[in-house]
């Protein structure tokens, strides 16, 4: 039973908590010293422009820098709580949190298989199991309507901005309960984006979404709060609002989000 | 200037086409009076006697001969495909660095150890060993051809195996990982899958190389006409059976045209193999 009480430490508690992250390349560092908190359930936007350490950010949240050669990461992040580096199976970690990457990717099967694909590692046999979660997935990424005559035809032949929603439904078919998308917008055309972000306005009911995007106005649509990445260190953190309203201190982000610069 | 280049190119390409005609031909001519003539297709395929020597009644059975090459052919890829999937698998999805490319060198070396050599490792090693070990008479057999065939065959599998895991890109290792995939789900689910046309396609040139390899199956068959029942038995290839009596026939005899007729089985074969490698390398499938 969930009280009051623990209701309240799990909105006092974020999500995510980042503590002194800096993340290097061999000598070249792509993100220094960044301190910020993601909280529950709320889009949380990294805009700036490219070699700013979104990317790298996002990679270090999965802990993707274990398959990443040469990627070294200090400082701290706790998901729910828990450092990531002590989560023992990491694994176990990677699964609570669902990743879209820039380019769509549709693994070489068929749409239905692609979208199983992460209950199965988890051991769910059952067609029926599979076929509800396989449903409701592509139906949340706005995609089932699309496929649903043709869920044995390949993944990789769907067009881009569908691809991409199949990675979305990918994504969410683990049941995460934290969805990172990186620029998840760069192949797809402006309508399906539209239809994407309405998807993550209701997503966000259930979970919380980090949206790394170098459209600023998709994160003042999008995000309750923003941050600003720029040249691997964090700018400032403010309300979206404010930060699109002149209410931020940071000359810098003014000139970003105005299109000065960028 | 360039347009000698250009001709040299074609010149280049072409003559591939025209070599391979050409020996067909070549092989075709010389066995097509026995394939119009004595040859009998049912006797061909069904009878294990193959007497092109007997004085009074010869025959030319080659079904002992074919037993001979499919037996060692297949205990060569019961041997091959588990060796060279693993090597491929361990040097293209495991191993990095120097240990990689150590390895991948050490393959194309083994790859190019003459095939008499490993007749010769055959002959001298496994054949003591098999007596030994198995307690049988003769060492020289399918097993023993079988396995040293095995081991010639798996590094160039290996080889192409490697060369279709490295083609899957790896944004779909990535992609797997990151929604929580150990390393090896990620290997059976997704990379395998994805290379399943380039993997086939090395296990069909294994094939074709067990047919069409020669000398180490002569040298540790036992080279002697017999449908094999246990992997005991000594059997005779059609490879190591044209390599042996060709020498000794007299030119437009019977005998050595029915040699041809062989080649040009054995011909049609490794190329129906090869072909068929070939398309389900180009993806050409039913879907």
């Amino acid at each position: 039973m969930v009280t009051a009480a623990d209701r309240a430490t799990s909105v006092a508690r974020p999500k995510v908590e980042v503590r002194d992250l800096t993340i290097r390349y061999g000598q070249k560092i792509a993100l220094h010293n960044v301190t910020l908190d993601i909280r529950e359930n709320e889009i949380f936007g990294i805009i700036g422009p490219a070699n700013s350490g979104k990317t790298s950010f996002v990679r270090a949240l999965n802990r993707m820098d274990l398959f990443t050669p040469g990627m070294r990461v200090d400082g701290t992040i706790r998901f729910d709580g828990r450092e990531i580096d002590k989560w023992r199976n990491v694994y176990a970690l990677r699964k609570r949190i669902g990743v879209v990457f820039p380019l769509p990717v549709g693994l070489p099967m068929t749409i239905y298989d692609n979208v199983a694909l992460a209950p199965r590692l988890s051991g769910v046999k059952k067609r029926a199991v599979l076929d509800e979660i396989v449903e409701r997935c592509l139906q949340r990424a706005a995609l089932w309507d699309e496929v649903k005559d043709r869920l044995d035809s390949l993944g990789s032949l769907l067009s881009g901005g569908q691809q991409q929603r199949l990675t979305i439904a990918r994504a969410l078919s683990q049941d995460p309960d934290l969805l990172l998308l990186d620029e998840f917008s760069i192949a797809v055309d402006p309508v399906t984006t539209m239809r994407i972000e309405d998807v993550l306005k209701v997503l966000k009911e259930e979970i919380t979404i980090v949206l790394v995007t170098n459209l600023v106005q998709q994160a003042r649509r999008l995000a309750d709060r923003t941050a600003f990445f720029l040249m691997g260190e964090m700018v400032e953190i403010a309300d979206t609002e404010d930060l699109f309203t002149r209410k931020t201190e940071d000359e810098r982000t003014q000139a970003y989000v105005e299109g000065r610069f960028g | 200037m360039d347009k000698a280049v250009q001709v040299l190119v074609f010149v280049g390409g072409v003559s591939a086409i025209v070599f391979i005609i050409g020996i067909f031909v070549f092989i075709t001519k010389e066995g097509l009076p026995f394939l119009l003539g004595r040859f009998d297709v049912a006797e061909f395929f069904t009878s294990p006697r193959w007497r092109p020597t007997s004085e009074h009644n010869p025959t030319y059975g080659a079904l002992a001969l074919i037993a001979g090459t499919a037996s060692v052919t297949g205990l060569a890829m019961l041997v091959a495909v588990p060796f060279s999937l693993g090597a491929a698998i361990y040097i293209g999805e495991f191993a990095t660095g120097k240990t990689r490319e150590a390895l991948k060198v050490l393959v194309e070396l083994l790859a190019a150890i003459p095939s008499v050599v490993w007749g010769f490792i055959g002959l001298s090693i496994m054949n003591p060993l098999i007596i030994k070990t198995f307690n049988v008479p003769v060492g020289l057999n399918v097993l023993n051809a079988g396995f040293i065939l095995g081991l010639m065959a798996a590094p160039i599998m290996t080889t192409i195996a490697e060369d279709a895991l490295k083609a899957v890109p790896d944004t779909y290792r990535e992609a797997a990982e990151a929604m929580g995939a150990t390393r090896w789900q990620v290997i059976f689910r997704v990379v395998i899958p994805a290379a399943k046309n380039g993997l086939v396609a090395a296990v069909l040139l294994g094939v074709g190389r067990g047919f069409g390899e020669t000398m180490a199956v002569l040298m540790a068959s036992g080279h002697s006409i017999n449908l094999p029942t246990s992997i005991f038995d000594s059997v005779r290839a059609l490879t190591a059976t044209i390599a042996a009596e060709l020498g000794e026939t007299a030119v437009g005899s019977d005998h050595y045209r029915a040699l041809f007729t062989l080649g040009i089985f054995l011909f049609l074969i490794t190329f129906i193999i090869n072909l068929t490698a070939d398309l389900v390398v180009r993806g050409i499938r039913k879907k």
